[in-house]
Formats: structure tokens, sequence, C-alpha cells
């Protein structure tokens, strides 16, 4: 759905997008009324719970359950026997699920209890006797890519090489972007940079654990009460592994206490359900935190090669990546998604980026907020603000000097449209904080980053209700304020107030299918399909508007809330209110309705430039954050407030991702720090104020320029933190997370790679 | 095991409960009081989404057993509006969109509400301080500061 000709969003005065109401949501989640995942129940509810691997990697044997099953108040067992799903496209997610003939990771379900009471499913667990035969396992990336590494699968040939290689490895998938020849390129540089980076592996971190409601009967109708991104998705995943008609599961989405990516896939839902259905009763399952750490995705841990060549004149000549993610035990790390974005922010003769997705004894990694992009930027970022500094050039003069821009043929392959990231670093330069004074021991580093947003399979539904007010429908579950935008958007279409529109998420027998939240994609596709609907309701206004006055449905238009004759030929008659039609229509043809069903492309890509002050305390490693900046193009900001929130709240996560954050292993393949105590997610008072600027360059893909705005704020900070940490000890940092320990070995000169 | 019978307040309604000895208080308040706006981020005390008031200071409800209340008294995020006019925090919470996803908000909420009666005007670094025993994830802290600056400045006005 293109970008409104009659209304450019640059001049066009809106009534209602882009001021700030309360959010529709708000009183319940002030209150404590709000309903998450855990807050539901069911008469005659048992509790379940999961027992999981203690080693990284071990054949099992066999599972004795004899025991567990005669404890008084065990109602129902399931193992691997339990998820027989042959549907290839669910292998890796069944398996991820519940064990199969290997667990793969410290923390990877192998049996599940549902008891009458918590207690009593613990009790149970203890109960169950596994026999492993421990192997031998791999848990770093670059380990797991050699010859003689601990093999995950027998069968693992690596995809996309031509000829296939013979024999198995870690390696899933090689993938490769760009164009030129990156050789040439470095021949015409008077500069190159080649370096190494390491990440490491970060947990989305949500505050609530996964957690779930499932009831089925021995009719095979199922209702699950879940939360999640994606209702459907969970829908047709359980369906699929349990063998159950998708008309038959019902799921109900619950408030969503954070996902950023991490609830895009499913764990203890299918295994509730399991249970539900094996003991007839309801099943709640709630993970520990322990359980959030352990057995559900953080994002991969990362080892790439970067070699860019610049001029003197600071033009990029050449650029060549190489990429290696580890993405746990399955494939499918997002070293394809950070192979295109690594260097699209710029405009590029010779590129190439190669991606390597590895398997290793780790939990399956999960999408985390523009997948694969934040690592990417990292490597990338730091080697041209290390070019920048060779070259004697500003940082911003010299991304400036290479921004892609609409016509850009973009590192990934397709050619840019309208985008706005020379209007970023415009802004960025213009900020006071480019040019305020550091103090001592501090350093400002600068960064840019992209990511792709998306748009995807999207279904409304928009009733009016016979007081003239509204409820929306939509699939997508609320993450970020969405009910906010789509009331926002709704209204403003059909000219009414904001109060007059009710968003609910609808459950997925309610309406079509709809795709995850994710992506970025909610404001601008259901966002687009709201809009959309409103327009399909307002043409079906008008036409009741016409039979009440007897006159053409041309005759008729829409303005401020009311039908109006569209001239004074079309006839003197009062303006109909929404009221007016609303309880007459029961006369005019029945309800009324607007809908609309998309699968949405031209999301829009977006940018982000980041400013970061960092000081760090020479005597202890530490690294502080005195400073920071965002500024970020939203296409249009439908709610500031929401979109700030989004830009602050990414930038957080990047920022304890480049200092803190970290999945700490043993040598026996153990996660050693699952627990928010010592996976310590950034706090109050390690932040100052997160400065935002919202830069708005229309999308061409949707009616008012939306783009998407909650995933390219996680892309540019890892790197902003990197080069402002590099800036103020004087060492260029390669590898996150930038922790004490790590910093004072730096600053010794020692290789900052490894603790 | 044997339970215990606990008499005790909470938001001020005399309330009367059996728990088990090594029940925490907050599955009590969520699992027997049906109080469930505490919400249990972690179990173990790292991320206040469970915090509630005990005679006034800010504990962790997962770190309290539910035997251990006796005679005490207990708030939570359901006591903090007086009937439907909301507490200002409450009011700028939603106002300066300090919340998002929301499962933090009412530890925060209980964490705020006691830091501000503790000291009506703190600094920008008082309420950071005031507030680093509860994590949030969506926010990045920014807008929860300022609904808190912007609450304490309305009740120093009285």
């Amino acid at each position: 759905m293109p970008l409104d000709s009659k209304l450019d969003p640059a001049t066009h005065k809106f009534k209602l997008v882009g001021t700030r109401p309360s959010r529709p949501d708000g009183i319940d989640k002030v209150t404590g009324r709000a309903k998450f995942g855990a807050d539901a129940n069911a008469p005659g509810m048992l509790i379940g719970k999961i027992l999981r691997s203690p080693h990284p990697h071990a054949r099992i044997r066999s599972i004795d359950t004899s025991k567990a099953e005669k404890l008084q108040g065990v109602k129902a067992i399931v193992t691997r026997d339990d998820f027989k799903c042959d549907d290839p496209s669910q292998r890796d997610v069944v398996y991820n699920i519940m064990a199969r003939e290997k667990a793969l990771y410290d923390g990877h379900a192998v049996a599940a209890v549902a008891a009458s009471s918590a207690a009593v499913a613990k009790k149970a667990l203890k109960l169950i006797k596994v026999d492993y035969e421990i192997l031998p396992h791999v848990i770093d990336v670059d380990e797991a890519m050699k010859p003689t590494a601990p093999l995950l699968h027998g069968n693992m040939i690596t995809a996309n090489v031509d000829p296939a290689p013979k024999k198995p490895s870690n390696i899933a998938a090689r993938y490769e972007f760009g164009h030129g020849d990156p050789e040439t390129g470095f021949k015409q540089a008077d500069f190159t940079v080649e370096r190494t980076f390491i990440t490491e592996a970060t947990h989305q971190g949500y505050i609530e654990p996964h957690a779930c409601l499932a009831s089925v009967g021995p009719d095979g109708q199922g209702e699950l009460w879940v939360c999640t991104q994606g209702h459907y998705m969970i829908r047709n995943t359980c369906a699929a592994i349990l063998g159950m008609d998708v008309s038959k599961l019902r799921v109900t989405a619950s408030e969503i206490g954070g996902g950023f990516g991490g609830k895009t896939t499913v764990f203890i839902e299918p295994v509730a359900l399991a249970l539900s259905r094996k003991a007839n009763r309801p099943v709640k399952m709630v993970m520990t935190r322990e359980e959030v750490f352990r057995g559900t995705g953080p994002t991969s841990s990362c080892s790439m090669t970067i070699k860019i060549g610049v001029t003197k004149a600071g033009r990029i000549t050449g650029a060549h990546g190489e990429f290696r993610f580890q993405g746990g035990a399955f494939a499918g790390s997002p070293v394809e998604l950070g192979a295109m974005s690594a260097f699209a922010c710029y405009d590029l003769d010779h590129v190439k980026s190669i991606g390597y997705d590895v398997v290793t004894n780790r939990p399956k990694q999960a999408a985390y907020r523009a997948p694969g992009a934040p690592m990417a930027a990292f490597a990338v970022e730091s080697v041209i603000d290390e070019l920048a500094k060779k070259i004697g050039m500003d940082p911003v003069e010299m991304r400036l000097k290479n921004a892609a821009k609409a016509g850009t043929k973009s590192s990934y392959g397709p050619t840019f449209n309208r985008i706005g990231l020379i209007e970023c670093l415009e802004a960025a330069r213009k900020h006071p904080h480019y040019k305020a004074p550091l103090g001592p021991n501090q350093g400002r580093g600068i960064a840019a980053g992209f990511w792709f947003n998306f748009g995807g399979q999207t279904c409304v539904s928009l009733n009016l209700n016979v007081d003239g007010t509204f409820v929306l429908a939509v699939g997508t579950p609320d993450i970020g304020g969405s009910r906010a935008s789509m009331c926002l958007m709704a209204a403003e279409e059909l000219g009414i107030g904001y109060d007059k529109v009710r968003t609910i998420i609808a459950d997925t027998s309610s309406l079509g299918y709809n795709d995850v939240s994710d992506g970025s994609r909610v404001t601008f596709s259901t966002g687009l399909a709201t809009i959309a609907a409103a327009r399909d309701a307002i043409a079906k206004l008008c036409a009741r508007a016409a039979k009440t006055w007897n006159i053409p449905v041309d005759a008729v238009t829409w303005e401020g809330g009311y039908a109006k004759p569209s001239g004074p030929n079309a006839g003197n008659f009062q303006p109909l209110s929404l009221k007016d039609i609303a309880s007459t229509a029961g006369k005019t043809g029945g309800p009324i309705a607007g809908h609309y069903e998309v699968n949405a492309g031209g999301a829009g890509v977006s940018f982000a430039v980041h400013m970061a002050d960092a000081e760090l305390d020479r005597e202890t490693g530490r690294v502080q954050i005195k400073r920071y900046t965002v500024v970020q193009d939203a296409g249009k900001a439908v709610h500031p407030s929401y979109v700030e929130g989004q830009y602050q709240g990414g930038a957080t996560q990047g920022i304890g991702w480049a200092i803190n954050e970290e999945y700490v292993y043993g040598k026996d393949g153990r996660l050693q720090n699952a627990g928010f105590l010592d996976y310590r997610i950034p706090v109050a008072s390690d932040l100052p104020m997160i400065d935002t600027v919202i830069v708005e360059v229309p999308n061409p893909g949707h009616p008012y320029g939306v783009r998407g705005v909650g995933e390219t704020s996680i892309v540019p900070p890892l790197a902003a933190v990197a080069n402002a940490v590099s800036n103020a000890a004087g060492v260029r940092f390669t590898a996150l997370p930038m922790s004490p320990p790590r910093v004072l070995k730096a600053m010794e000169g020692a290789s900052p790679r490894r603790r | 095991m044997s339970q215990v019978r606990v008499a005790t307040t909470i938001n001020g309604d005399a309330v009367e409960y059996l728990c088990e000895v090594d029940e925490t208080l907050l599955d009590v308040l969520r699992d027997c009081l049906g109080l469930t706006g505490s919400k249990e981020g972690c179990g173990t005390g790292d991320c206040g989404a469970c915090s509630v008031t005990l005679d006034g200071r800010v504990v962790c409800s997962c770190l309290v057993l539910g035997a251990e209340v006796e005679g005490r008294e207990i708030g939570t995020v359901e006591g903090i509006a007086d009937g439907d006019t909301l507490h200002p925090l409450q009011r700028k919470f939603i106002e300066f969109a300090a919340l998002q996803c929301g499962v933090c908000t009412p530890g925060f909420l209980i964490a705020a509400k006691a830091l501000l009666e503790r000291n009506p005007n703190p600094t920008e670094t008082e309420i950071r301080f005031g507030l680093a025993g509860n994590l949030c994830r969506c926010t990045g802290y920014d807008k929860i500061v300022r609904a808190v600056q912007a609450a304490a400045a309305e009740m120093r006005k009285g």
C-alpha cells in the first residue's frame, strides 16, 4: 500500500497521528490487573514441570519414568516417545522442545510431569531415571568449525556449497552476498584495516518467564493461554507437533512481559498441551528464570573478520567480511541476516560478506531484536572508526562520504528506495552532544546501523458498535504500544476521537492468520491494514448514508466522522453521525465492519546513528556510560513517546551487550550464570538519560510513511560503545563484553580475546 | 506437611490464610489470594518484579515466607490507588510512557512509592539508586526516572 499521494507526511497535518495519548492498557498495568502468562488459572488445573539434561552432549540410552508415575498426585508424564511428529519442517523444533536420541545442551528438556501441585511435580522429576552416555562437547564457534570438533549431527552437510562436502560437520550452511570484487577495491585503497572480532551470546532478558495454560479434551479440542509474540505461530506449530486439527486449537495471547524476539517460537507450549491431553486436565507451566537462561534461546556468539580499504579522501574502495555465528544445537543462527546487513549503510562498488551458520552444544538460539545485525555492525563500524582515525577524518564525515541513499545498490542485493541515513548522520552532527566537551578518561563513540524491517501476513477487523464507537480486532500481540498506535491510525482515518476506538488482540479462532509480532512489523503492517480497514468501513458507511438519503453513493463524502452530501447538487441533508448510521444499520443492510487482509510488502528499511560517551576507570576496568544519544529514522512517528521508548530500550539492551552481558560456560559445558544476579542486565543506576532524535523520512510503502522502529535501535550501540571505550582507552577493543577483566587485560596490552 | 495459619493485613484489609511452611509470600499472594499484580521474574530476589512493602519497607516477596508475615502489614500494587483515584506515580507512569510491557511496573511503583515516602525530593541519582533493585528490559529507565521526578514534584505541591 503506497504512500498516499495526496498526503505528504512531511507537510500533512495529522489530527491524531503524532500525538501522545495514554495507552489503553495503562490502567491495567499500573494497578496489577493486566493478565500475563502466569496470571491465568483453570478449574482442576495441574502444574507441569520439565526435567532438563545436566550434560551439554549426551546420548540418552533410556528414560525410566516408572517410579515417578507411581508418586501420588502425578497425572501425566511425557518424554520423546510422546512427540513422534514426522513433519520434516518441524523436526528441529520438536527435537528442541524434547530431546530425542541425544541431549544437545545443558538445559535440553528430556521429560515433563504434570502433577497436582508444583511440589509433587518437582518430586516426580527427581524420580525419573535417565541413562546418559556422555559425549564430547563443543561450545565455541571457532572450535566447532574445526574438522576435529565433536559432531552434533552425524548427517549435517554444509548447505549452499558446491560441490557439496562429502563429510558432515558442524557448519550447517554458508551464505554469500555482495557485488564487485573486494580485492580490486583494496588495490585502490590508501589504507586497509583487517581485524577479527568476538561477541558473546546474550539473552533477550524479558522479565516475564515463559508461561502458558493448556487444556485439551478427549475430543481433541484445545485451548491455550500463553505469553507469546505470535499466537497463530504457536497454534500452527503446536497443532503440527501434536497432530491436531488447526481449527481445534484456540490460542489466546496474554499480556506479554517482554519478548524482544525470544517469544517467537515454542518451548513449553507443545509440552503443556501434550501433558494436558494425556491427563485430560488443564496444565499450567511457568518457567523458572534458570530455565529461561538454560532452556530458551539466547542469541548467537560470533567470530567475525572484517577488512575495509579507504582512500585518503575517505572513500571506501572495498569491503570484505566473514561472519561465523553459532546458533546453538540446531541450524538457524542469524548469520545470514548479519552478513546481509553488515555493510548495508554504505554505497560500495566492491563488497562481499560470507556467513557460516554453525551448531554447538548450546541452547538453540532464538531471534533477538534485529537478529544478527548488532554483532555485524559492531565489527564493521569498529573498522570504519579506526580508518577514520587513520586518515584524520571526522567519523560522521567519513560515514557521510560513503552513506547509502536512494538508488544505492545495497550490499545484500536490492536497490534502496527513499531512505534516511544521511538525514540521521546530519542530525547527529548537529546535535549538541556531538560537540560537547569530554572529561578525563572519557571517550566518544559513534556508529551507524541498519535494519531491513518486515511486513508480512496481516488480517484485521474493524467493527462498528451501536453507539458509533469501534472495536478493532488485530492478531499481532502488542509488544511496544501497538494498541495505542492502531487506535490513533483508525481514529485518524475515521475522523473520530482516539478513545472512540478500542483495539483488542483477538484469539486465533476469531480472526484470520497473522504473522508473529516481529521484524518491527506491527505499526507498519497492522497499521497499514487498520488504515485500509477504516477506509473499507468508510465506504460502507457512505453507502448506508446514500441509501438513507436515496442518493447515489458517490454523492456522499466522509468528513470528520460524519457522512455528508458531497456538494449542493447532492441534496440538502443533515450530516449523519456514526451513531446515526450505527443505530439504524439493521434497517439499511445489517452490521457494518471494515476488513483488510494482506501480505504486506514495502516495509521500508531503517537507519540509526548512535553517540555514546564512555568513562573508563583505569584501576578497575569498569566502563560507565555518561551520555547517550539515539538518532533514528521512524518514517512517521505515530506515537512519538512509544517510538522514543523503542529507541531507548534498544540502546540500553545494546549497552548491556557491549559492557556486561554474556553467557559464561565452564569447561564442563554447563552454563555458569543462569540467573539475573550473575547475568547482569543494566539497572537504572548504570545509565544516564538516553536522549532521542526522531528523524522522519517517509516510507514510500506505507500510506502515512511509517517505518518499523523496534529493532534498528539495537544495531549501533555495540559499536558506538566499543568505539567510545576504545577512544577513552587508546586501545582498540575487539571483543565484547567489555567487562572489567577484559578491559584491564586489553589495557595491559594483552589480547582481549577471551577470558 | 502441615499448613500454617497466618493472620495479616494486606492493603489495609485483614486477611487470613493457610500456607505451607516453605511457601513464599509471593506464591501466597498470587496463588492463594488471587493478588497476581506482584510478578515472579526470577524467584531469587534479583529482579524486583515481586516487590511489596512489609511494614513500609520494600522487600522481594519471593524471598519472604508466607508464614513469616503474621501480624505484619503488607502493601501490594493492588493497594496503591485510592478507590478510583490513581496515585500520582500511577498517573505519571502512564503519562510519561514509563511502562511498555508492564510486567516490571508493579515492582517499580512499590519501590518508587517507598522511595518518595522516605525522600520527597530525590535527585536523579537518588532515584536511579533507589530503583536499582528493579529490572526493566523495555524502557532503558529514562522515562521511569522522569515519571518519578514528575510524581515527586506533584506530590510536594500537595
